[in-house]
């Protein structure tokens, strides 16, 4: 028990010690990082209400006579690209070269657009043919998926917008570097549950 | 971590410390690979090239587990050393947590439709 007590104690003295660095950040990434998990917890429930759900057709339409597998394929690389493009920002971040860097998340936020535009149009197609959310236990745990996800990158890109006035009007500041880290994790993040979408929404209801 | 060494690493761009962002080889690999890992599971269910739904499912798993592992370690950086390891530790209670919810959700919802609704034929399990 008090060899235990001595390494609970050493722990804590060394996150003090990593605290003593103002304006490192450190902290933040690990709180940061901790919020992304509580999100990944909120998915995966509405992967398990999608998985409980999804075949509820309520004699209405089934994955195979809504999706159009190669407009998520677009969609897919769409938010692959905007991944790869974040990365290339955060390396001229790190390299201190503003101007490349804004443009690297100008190119960003219109793959995001893109993402959004492919979503909207689908949704607005679904909706058009009558499959809309109140339709079948599936359409309604699909749209609530999708649309968390959807509502996630929406929220991603007004952040991105608001970074890249911060960072036009004061510069590559510490803040402004770890704010532009929490949001390479978030969207990276995203990247990541669109992943699972993609897999188990899509692919999989078009193999049912 | 400090801004004041990734402003001064200059040209190389993998040459910071504790949590960096990556390098521009860590990038473009994790791309190719997120592609290739993306493009066979659409091209399998596709062109139904394995000619069996339950291996096309079994394989877009697979593929999928390998992507969010490559994207893990390629975009997110993810390893045992950031935070002297608490990042590492939060996600796998997370993935715990995950996989109680997930597939005791599934499990007991499987079971309670096949138990308590005769006569209606519903495929549950994605």
């Amino acid at each position: 028990m008090a060899h235990a007590d001595t390494v609970i104690d050493d722990t804590i003295f060394h996150l003090e010690d990593d605290h003593g660095h103002a304006e490192s950040g450190s902290s933040t990434m690990l709180g940061f990082w901790i919020y992304l998990m509580s999100d990944c917890l909120i998915f995966a429930m509405l992967f398990a209400v999608y998985g409980v759900l999804g075949g509820n057709y309520a004699a209405g339409p089934a994955p195979k006579d809504l999706f159009d597998l190669p407009l998520v394929a677009l969609n897919t690389t769409m938010l692959l690209l905007s991944s790869i493009t974040y990365g290339f920002a955060m390396l001229e971040m790190a390299k201190g070269r503003v101007r490349p860097m804004q443009v690297w998340l100008v190119i960003t936020g219109l793959f995001g657009l893109a993402f959004l535009g492919i979503e909207l149009y689908e949704f607005a197609h679904f909706i058009h043919e009558g499959a809309t959310p109140q339709r079948s236990g599936f359409l309604s745990s699909f749209f609530t998926l999708v649309g968390t996800h959807g509502l996630h990158v929406t929220f991603g890109l007004v952040w991105l917008v608001v970074l890249m006035v911060q960072v036009s009007r004061h510069g590559l500041i510490a803040a402004n570097q770890r704010r532009l880290m929490c949001l390479s994790m978030f969207w990276h993040f995203l990247d990541v549950i669109w992943i699972g979408v993609f897999t188990f929404v899509y692919l999989m209801g078009m193999l049912r | 971590m400090s801004a004041g060494h990734q402003i001064d690493t200059s040209d190389h761009s993998h040459a910071h410390h504790g949590v960096d962002h990556g390098s521009l080889r860590g990038y473009l690999s994790g791309f190719g690979l997120s592609v290739v890992l993306t493009a066979i599971p659409f091209w399998l269910v596709m062109t139904n090239a394995l000619g069996n739904q339950m291996a096309s499912a079994i394989a877009i798993m697979a593929f999928a587990v390998v992507q969010i592992i490559v994207h893990m370690v390629f975009f997110l950086h993810m390893n045992t050393r950031s935070e002297s390891g608490w990042t590492m530790m939060a996600l796998i209670f997370t993935l715990i947590l995950v996989v109680i919810a997930l597939t005791g959700s599934l499990w007991v919802m499987y079971h309670l439709n096949v138990n308590m609704m005769p006569g209606h034929e519903m495929s549950q399990i994605p």
